[in-house]
């Protein structure tokens, strides 16, 4: 079980690192929109159900699923909500020197 | 596990806040800003959870995560109906 929650928690702050990157260096904002969705999500899962494998059976590693089924829920909606702004104001694209 | 790895991963992921800080605060628009703070809100999160096993207190540091997790959501929620409806350009150099 140790060993399990390690790797996954491990993966976790991985992927959260390289979303963070992903936000520095790609070059407009759809691309950093693309990075920073997915890997926070993704990221946040892993690190969460690491965190309650390493806890074991308890209250507490119940209410940390709870809060990874609600990242799961609400940050590919929060994603979604700042897409459809940059859609409705028709800001499709940005140049290059805005890096 | 031992704590050491709970508190390289807690550095980890506050090295990947304060990247995540520097697109909130050079970003070019109101975009980037808004994802920038969505990105520090979840990373919290993982930070407050992880900072709970270091101190052996998960129990009190849950229901910190779970307020934040609701504040994180709403304030983006809230900024992008915002900025839906006021517009992106207006306003001053923000761009």
């Amino acid at each position: 079980m140790t060993t399990v929650a390690a790797i996954l928690i491990g993966l976790g702050v991985f992927f959260l690192f390289m979303g963070a990157v992903g936000l520095v260096r790609f070059p407009d904002f759809l691309t950093r929109m693309h990075a920073a969705g997915k890997c926070d999500t993704l990221g946040s899962l892993l690190l969460l159900g690491g965190l309650a494998c390493h806890g074991g059976v308890t209250l507490s590693s119940l209410k940390i699923m709870v809060i990874a089924f609600f990242i799961l829920l609400t940050s590919p909606t929060a994603t979604h909500a700042i897409a459809r702004v940059a859609l409705k104001h028709q800001m499709t694209q940005q140049s290059e020197e805005n890096r | 596990m031992s704590p050491a790895f709970f508190l390289g991963a807690s550095i980890i992921v506050l090295v990947a806040v304060v990247l995540s800080l520097y697109r909130v605060i050079r970003g070019p628009s109101i975009i980037d800003r808004i994802i920038g703070v969505n990105v520090v809100g979840t990373k919290s999160i993982a930070v407050i959870l992880l900072t709970g096993q270091l101190f052996n207190r998960v129990e009190f540091f849950i229901d910190i995560a779970v307020v934040y997790a609701l504040i994180n959501f709403i304030g983006t929620l809230a900024l992008s109906r915002y900025f839906e409806r006021r517009g992106l350009y207006r306003g001053g150099g923000i761009k």
